[in-house]
């Protein structure tokens, strides 16, 4: 290098730089690759999370069913005919007839029906009835009754019913439970055990989409019939307030603070609270529920429509910060022309500011409601972890949510079966909130492209 | 019809440009440059055919030109005509801009530094830059001077270091106006007073070439006057190229003027000669205010 | 079926009175020319005079009447609140329209109101802060009539015992539970930390607008997942794991421990700490980066040297908002953190902490008056009053941060 026109302490110099400049490149790429690795760690979080998830959960979408020949014994099922409308008989007393007659066949022992169709199902095994009977769930009783309930003509008949195996008996056959265990540690015993591999063997068992994961509530006496219909329908009512609610005083907030509200102090404060409520946890939302709505307003525990209110207050911020900054993105030359025109201050707004942002409203709507979706903590101190049986019908009815009733199942005794449950239960609810987000993602774009 | 015009413009640029050639302008033997009133320059700089890109857009045309040692060029025209982005060639500032590409020519004492072998670090090292707003780092006056020589590892002493300091403010002419607030932030200081300092802080690593992007078009008339003090100063020492949309700045500070427009280089010679007689019609126009 | 059928005679006054004063406001243009408002104005500001009367008598009552009604008046109360509703609206309705006229300037007094009642919407902000320092303050004195506020603040055993046993003879210590808050978040920003802002200066300085574009959303995902799915995952999958790597290495760590919670809720501050970064980074002005550029540094001398230092307060701000939500996040530490209210160092020991010990007292219990379950407003006042100090603190750097390049 010709270095002729530059001074000596100017050449000193450059050698000095040329010297340090491999350490400095090094540097250079390690300092990259710190921010590639953390970038990788973070992607790797993401991969395991869902992984782990999806490993688990898939195969409880799946769930062994029992084929059994059910034959309606009129040996055992020894009820007189379902009572028919007399002539003269007022309604009344025909439905507390018929009452007393679906309570007598409530009484039928129905294990002994299934014990007997287990038995022509597989013929050599040596079974005592209560081992026969625990790899059925306990609801396959009730179901059989409700068959007859509603069609007493099935007596001394036989009819090929699918019933869902036991919790314990889909455990052992989906391989959750180590085989080697010694019986002592096993959740069926040894001849169940047997019965079971025997009867998928022949197809008697077979795994079917367990479509009563979605139709069913929750269940204690029969685990393996739990669903998830009463915490979704739960989950749907306070949506439903939260959208009633927080939609219309949050974006009106936005609108009063972004195109009304003069710059005061009074204003200042508002939006201090605003962006504090925003970064409030949780659980403190929970507790004013429990002091303010429950236990001031005697509003009804564990009720969606409480769980709604909460969840409205908590996410009110999220819904007020967003609509803001879709009013801000509005271009100020669109209300100076308005007003320009004459029209009033409100017409602007209402007429021509407000349905340009009316995506960026649905986004900051859509963001809003899969916070609330997600959310647990103050769901737990409003009593809505209570172990309910029952769609509910109505807002002010008990209920659960999603997220609880996640809660709820992760704690359940039997974790070998619920640990598949509960990620069964936390695919559901993340599907419902990819939907949400993939929702707004997509109005998002779309709003940017016009603008 | 604005496009036509453009077209024609270039036409007519084409054949100005292919009578320029045929003149001494770029006949003279490339080692040296004659400007009345001073001595023979070597050549610092010497570009040949340049052309920038930005993704599809084409920026500056087939530009060539020499840049004297030891004086200043201006480089004048009207906004947008690419002077900028040709003076970031000369350090490689246009590599941090996406989907940027220059080809051609460029030397700096023989060397070519469009060449990726030449490491970036070294040459912004020799060509430093000054920028169009004052930009100091929001730290203290000092620490902004003793940037460049800690990170290129210039000195070992802190007291290597102090000298360094005051001897680049010096240059700058701003120390004594500084000297009991070196450890202010420099976020404080004037306008006028960081750009002083952004120029301290450029010389603090002795380069050889000072690149100054119109370096006062922040600045208010008395700031400006006090920094073009100071590039004349500096011109004793440094290679200096100014950016500069100012023709009465370009006639104060400049010994070679070369005029742009619409990336190509129009003319280009002795600022005197630019100013009083220039060669191209396109030239005097600008001069004269018919456009830019 | 009652509230449907008042349901439906509000909505028939409401249109009703929409009608009479569309049509007496389109007659009156018919005669006197142009009237100042539009007919819709008058319309709708008739509506409003029928209607908020009637809805702000019924609406008290919905509040407050259902709680002093006696049962055996319910109905005769009922009715005679119906009917001083529908009345009210119907004296509204009379008056409103008889305030129509050419001059009236109906639409000025429909825009005042929806002024009014966007100011409304803004309160509720306000009324929701009032009420959660109202409500946690009230609980939290009627705690400290049994429980002096010093042994709550500065007592070192938590041990509250049960309700049944009999009143303020348990321990009511905030120290242990402090410390488990601290330990884990401290834990959660040693995590998320590193990760989130390393993340955040490789997007906004090296990646290409592409692969930004790809990889900012597959991080943010982390920020919607629901933190009882953490809890879960935490539970399941990390507190096992690090159970064995801690095993391999002779290390006692057990499966629910401030480890387990703090590494899992690490990980999803993450993306709020990236994304928060990233916005502040993408603030300091491109000016000083070429400059440092221009002077020869390389880019990590410039991120390290110039950008970092340049955005220090904004990120500052960030951390801060990240550590509120670390003290006040609650399903991860309810699952994964062992509910062990003891004051010990080992991270690798489970702990317990405020937001889960306010899950375990007030859970399905609404007596509120024994301190077992009053202790959670306490508790929830301290959690309260850290939160509102760090967010303010963050607002507040972060927006003297954004003045500085504006």
């Amino acid at each position: 290098m010709s270095d002729t026109s530059s001074s000596l302490p100017q050449q000193r110099q450059h050698s000095t730089i040329r010297a340090g400049i491999a350490k400095r490149h090094a540097r250079e790429r390690r300092f990259r690759a710190y921010g590639i690795a953390a970038i990788c760690a973070a992607l790797t979080a993401v991969a395991i999370l869902f992984g782990m998830i999806l490993y688990k959960g898939v195969p409880a979408f799946w769930q062994a069913n029992v084929e059994l020949e059910i034959f309606f014994d009129p040996e055992i099922i020894k009820v007189p005919e379902r009572p028919q409308p007399q002539p003269g008989q007022s309604p009344a007393e025909l439905e507390k007839q018929q009452l007393a007659w679906e309570r007598q066949v409530t009484m039928v022992n129905w294990n002994r029906v299934i014990k007997a169709a287990i038995r022509k199902a597989a013929p050599d095994v040596e079974i005592d009835t209560k081992q026969a009977l625990s790899i059925i769930e306990t609801n396959g009783r009730y179901e059989l009754r409700d068959m007859f309930v509603n069609d007493p003509g099935l007596l001394g008949q036989t009819v090929t019913v699918n019933l869902l195996a036991s919790a314990n008996a889909d455990n052992w056959l989906k391989g959750n439970i180590d085989r080697n265990l010694p019986d002592a540690q096993q959740q069926l015993s040894a001849p169940a055990r047997a019965l079971a591999d025997r009867l998928l063997e022949e197809g008697t068992i077979r795994f079917a989409f367990a479509w009563h994961l979605f139709t069913n509530v929750d269940s204690r006496s029969a685990p393996a019939s739990a669903g998830l219909a009463g915490a979704f329908m739960g989950s749907l009512y306070m949506m439903l307030v939260v959208i009633v609610l927080a939609v219309p005083l949050g974006v009106g907030s936005a609108i009063y603070l972004e195109e009304f509200a003069p710059k005061n102090r009074f204003t200042d404060f508002i939006e201090v609270n605003i962006n504090n409520l925003a970064a409030v946890p949780s659980i403190v939302f929970g507790l004013l529920g429990a002091a303010v709505f429950i236990n001031f307003f005697h509003l009804p525990l564990s009720a969606p429509i409480v769980g709604g209110l909460v969840l409205t207050l908590m996410t009110l911020p999220t819904i007020i910060i967003a609509t803001r900054s879709a009013l801000r993105a509005v271009p100020p030359s669109l209300r100076q022309a308005a007003l320009g025109l004459g029209a009033s201050k409100t017409q602007t707004v209402f007429h021509h500011v407000l349905p340009v942002t009316y995506p960026g409203v649905l986004t900051a709507t859509i963001i809003g409601v899969a916070q609330a979706l997600g959310e647990t903590a103050p769901l737990l101190l409003i009593g809505m972890n209570a172990f309910v049986a029952a769609v509910p019908g109505t807002p002010f009815e008990q209920s659960t949510a999603l997220p609880v009733q996640i809660f709820l199942w992760q704690g359940n005794e039997n974790r070998n079966f619920f640990e598949a449950r509960t990620s069964a239960a936390i695919i559901v609810l993340l599907a419902l909130m990819l939907a949400l987000n993939a929702i707004a993602i997509y109005l998002r774009t779309r709003l940017e492209r016009r603008k | 019809m604005m496009n036509a015009l453009r077209e024609d413009l270039t036409q007519m640029n084409m054949v100005v440009r292919q009578l320029a050639v045929d003149t001494d302008l770029y006949t003279l033997p490339s080692t040296t440059i004659r400007t009345p009133d001073l001595e023979p320059q070597p050549v610092k700089i010497k570009a040949r055919n340049v052309n920038v890109f930005y993704g599809e857009k084409q920026a500056i045309h087939d530009v060539s030109i020499d840049i004297p040692e030891k004086a200043v060029t201006a480089f004048i025209g009207p906004s947008g005509c690419g002077k900028s982005t040709f003076l970031r060639c000369f350090n490689r500032m246009n590599d941090t801009i996406e989907g940027s590409r220059v080809d051609g020519l460029i030397e700096l004492d023989g060397r070519s530094i469009i060449d990726r072998s030449l490491d970036v670090v070294e040459l912004r090292a020799r060509v430093g830059m000054v920028f169009q707003k004052p930009n100091p780092f929001p730290k203290s006056i000092y620490e902004n001077i003793a940037y460049g020589p800690r990170i290129h590892g210039l000195v070992r002493s802190k007291a290597d270091l102090d000298e360094i300091v005051e001897r680049s403010l010096r240059k700058a002419g701003l120390f004594d106006e500084v000297k009991d607030r070196l450890h202010d932030t420099a976020t404080g200081l004037s306008g006028g007073q960081q750009q002083r300092l952004c120029i301290a802080r450029a010389i603090a690593v002795s380069p050889e070439v000072i690149l100054m992007d119109e370096p006062c078009s922040a600045l208010d008339p008395i700031a400006t006057a006090r920094v073009e003090e100071l590039i004349d100063e500096l011109r004793e020492n440094y290679t200096i190229i100014i950016v500069t949309h100012s023709m009465q700045q370009a006639a104060r500070v400049s010994q070679r003027t070369a005029m742009f427009h619409l990336g190509n280089l129009v003319e280009e010679g002795p600022t005197e000669k630019i100013f009083t007689s220039p060669e191209v019609k396109r030239t005097q126009d600008y001069i004269t205010g018919r456009f830019g | 079926m009652n509230s449907m059928l008042v349901t439906l005679v509000l909505l028939l006054l409401l249109g009703f009175a929409y009608q009479t004063g569309w049509s007496r406001s389109s007659r009156l243009a018919q005669v006197e020319g142009r009237l100042h408002s539009k007919p819709i104005y008058h319309g709708a500001l008739v509506a409003i005079w029928a209607i908020v009367p009637a809805l702000l008598i019924l609406g008290l009552w919905a509040l407050f009447g259902t709680a002093t009604a006696n049962t055996r008046f319910r109905t005769l109360t009922s009715a005679v609140v119906l009917a001083s509703a529908f009345g009210t609206g119907a004296i509204g309705l009379y008056l409103a329209r008889n305030r129509i006229s050419a001059r009236f300037r109906a639409r000025n007094e429909v825009e005042r109101i929806i002024r009014y009642l966007l100011i409304g919407c803004s309160v509720v902000a306000i009324l929701t802060t009032l009420g959660i320092v109202l409500s946690l303050l009230g609980e939290a004195l009627r705690f400290f009539t049994f429980v002096s506020p010093v042994d709550f603040f500065f007592g070192t055993v938590w041990n509250p015992r049960f309700s049944s046993v009999g009143t303020g003879s348990g321990d009511f210590g905030l120290l242990p539970l402090l410390w488990g808050t601290v330990m884990i978040a401290t834990i959660a920003i040693l995590v998320a930390l590193p990760i989130g802002l390393m993340t955040a200066v490789y997007l906004t300085q090296y990646a290409k607008p592409k692969t930004r574009n790809i990889i900012k959303p597959m991080i943010e995902v982390l920020a919607g997942i629901p933190t009882i799915v953490y809890g879960f995952f935490a539970l399941v999958t990390v507190g096992p794991a690090l159970a064995g790597l801690g095993a391999m290495f002779g290390l006692d760590i057990r499966a629910t421990s401030a480890l387990t919670a703090g590494i899992v809720m690490g990980v999803m501050i993450i993306p709020f700490i990236s994304s928060l970064s990233d916005d502040v980074i993408r603030q300091v002005p491109r000016a000083l980066r070429d400059g440092s550029l221009g002077l020869g540094a390389t880019e990590s001398e410039t991120i390290r040297r110039v950008i970092l230092p340049a955005a220090l307060p904004g990120i500052v701000g960030a951390v801060l908002l990240a550590v509120s939500r670390a003290i006040g996040e609650t399903m991860i530490v309810v699952l994964a953190a062992g509910n062990s209210p003891y004051l010990r160092l080992n991270p690798g020991e489970p702990v317990s902490t405020v937001t889960v010990t306010i899950v375990n007292q007030l859970t399905g219990d609404t007596d509120f008056s024994s301190p077992q379950s009053l202790v959670a407003f306490a508790l929830g006042l301290t959690l309260f009053a850290m939160t509102l100090v760090l967010n303010i603190a963050a607002l507040f750097i972060v927006r003297r941060y954004r003045e500085q390049y504006e």
